[in-house]
């Protein structure tokens, strides 16, 4: 087993590490870097809590390794709001209840960022299908749509 | 829920991974997307001594036609094929199951060489290459080789390729002018693996059928073609009750095994059903 370097941009930072090949980005972001806020559910893909952005596109963090993001950009949770202050997705997620537990939400948000990014006024149905990867145990999904949805609204008044 | 140690080695071409595959023998595994083989990582369902991360390798993105061929390479990613406007055009049953193949962030890492090298007869792709009769090109430091796509699948999760070798390449034959394509499958959920998928292409000719191909998803081995109802319906108009017979006798000739959400008899009545619809879906957009 060899140790090897990384060196990763997360949400701006730039990050130099050495790290063990099989430690999980999911766990070099929580443990190593000590960012929390990127959920780790089932661990083998499915759930889609831990989803993150690697150059704009969304991941599974928990199948990827770490030591792939050498040289990388990655995006998570903790870096949408700006200034303590929530942006406008998670606005809209708050104002609308997109969020019961709470613990399905990072991927959430991550996959809507990545959504709103490629498409800034997505159908219901593009909507859907940018979430169906990701499990909302308490099945809040109706108001995740919503909330997306609200985003766009808010979106768009603030360019008004 | 972690993966055992192992050693990584990044390999800068090809040369270096057939290198690395060959120094470590049946111990090594590619890493390309990561999406079949990192999920079996971490429930230590396997634990290689060494992974070779084919990532950085230049030149193995690529989606393009040559001599006949779309010609994808091993780091084409799930997310581009679904995008790709070639794949559209030159091989519609792809570009119609593509949607079927997991979720966004799967299908971001994800490729179509890795997916076919982990052989999950559940899997929509492995039945696509069957029916478009793609070829799979593999290289090892003894060179590289073609394998019909009617070879390359052995069994469940099993595949041709020998110990040191990876997919370089799919080459699939670019759809005739007027073929119909049609994928059709059952899930519990959209993006899931299947309980019975199934692919056809057809042509036809004065409005009888010159050939059909019909592979299927979800039985004891990827890669399944049904030679008998392709050879029962050429030269045939397909009118609604050759269709329908078609489909029962696709039902007959599959030997599925029951999982936990469908026993076998329900997926061979799949099977039926879901072939005489995609016939029948192809057969109207056959030109």
């Amino acid at each position: 087993m060899n140790i090897v370097p990384v060196n990763v941009s997360v949400n701006g930072t730039r990050y130099t590490r050495a790290v063990e090949p099989r430690m999980l980005l999911s766990d070099f972001l929580r443990e190593t870097l000590e960012l929390k806020g990127t959920h780790v559910g089932c661990e083998h893909g499915v759930c889609g809590t831990c989803t993150v952005l690697i150059d704009g596109r969304s991941v599974r963090s928990c199948l990827t390794f770490a030591v792939q993001v050498d040289g990388a950009e990655v995006r998570t949770v903790d870096g949408l709001a700006q200034g303590g202050k929530m942006n406008t997705l998670q606005q809209a997620f708050w104002e609308k209840h997109g969020l019961q537990c709470g613990f399905c939400t990072p991927g959430m948000l991550m996959v809507a960022t990545e959504l709103l990014e490629n498409k800034p006024e997505p159908t219901d149905d593009e909507i859907r299908e940018a979430v169906s990867g990701n499990l909302c145990r308490c099945t809040g999904y109706y108001n995740i749509v919503e909330s997306i949805r609200h985003a766009v609204n808010l979106a768009k008044e603030s360019a008004k | 829920m972690k993966p055992a140690p192992f050693d990584y080695e990044r390999p800068a071409s090809l040369a270096e991974a057939y290198q690395s595959l060959a120094r470590h023998g049946s111990n090594a595994r590619v890493l390309a997307g990561g999406q079949s083989l990192v999920p079996m990582m971490n429930l230590r369902l396997v634990k290689p001594g060494a992974l070779v991360d084919i990532n950085r390798i230049p030149g193995l993105d690529g989606i393009r036609v040559a001599d006949g061929h779309l010609v994808i390479g091993a780091l084409a990613r799930h997310a581009d094929l679904l995008a790709s406007p070639l794949v559209k055009q030159h091989c519609p049953l792809m570009a119609d199951a593509y949607p079927n193949v997991a979720h966004g962030p799967v299908r971001n890492r994800g490729t179509l060489a890795g997916n076919i090298s982990h052989a999950d007869p559940s899997s929509e792709m492995p039945a696509v290459l069957a029916a478009c009769e793609a070829t799979i090109v593999a290289g090892s430091a003894r060179g590289t080789r073609a394998i019909a796509a009617a070879d390359f699948f052995t069994g469940p999760m099993s595949t041709s390729l020998a110990t040191g070798e990876m997919v370089i390449e799919i080459r699939v034959p670019v759809a005739p002018a007027g073929q119909g394509a049609c994928w059709l499958e059952t899930t519990n959920r959209q993006g899931d693996f299947v309980m019975a998928g199934v692919g056809v292409t057809l042509q036809l000719r004065g409005g009888k059928c010159t050939q059909a191909r019909i592979a299927v998803a979800g039985m004891d081995r990827g890669g399944l073609r049904l030679p008998g109802v392709e050879q029962a319906l050429a030269g045939k108009a397909l009118d609604a009750a050759t269709i329908d017979a078609a489909g029962k006798q696709a039902g007959t000739l599959v030997t599925p095994t029951d999982s936990y959400h469908a026993d076998a008899l329900y997926k061979r009545e799949l099977v039926a059903t879901l072939t005489g619809r995609a016939l029948a879906i192809a057969h109207r957009r056959c030109q």
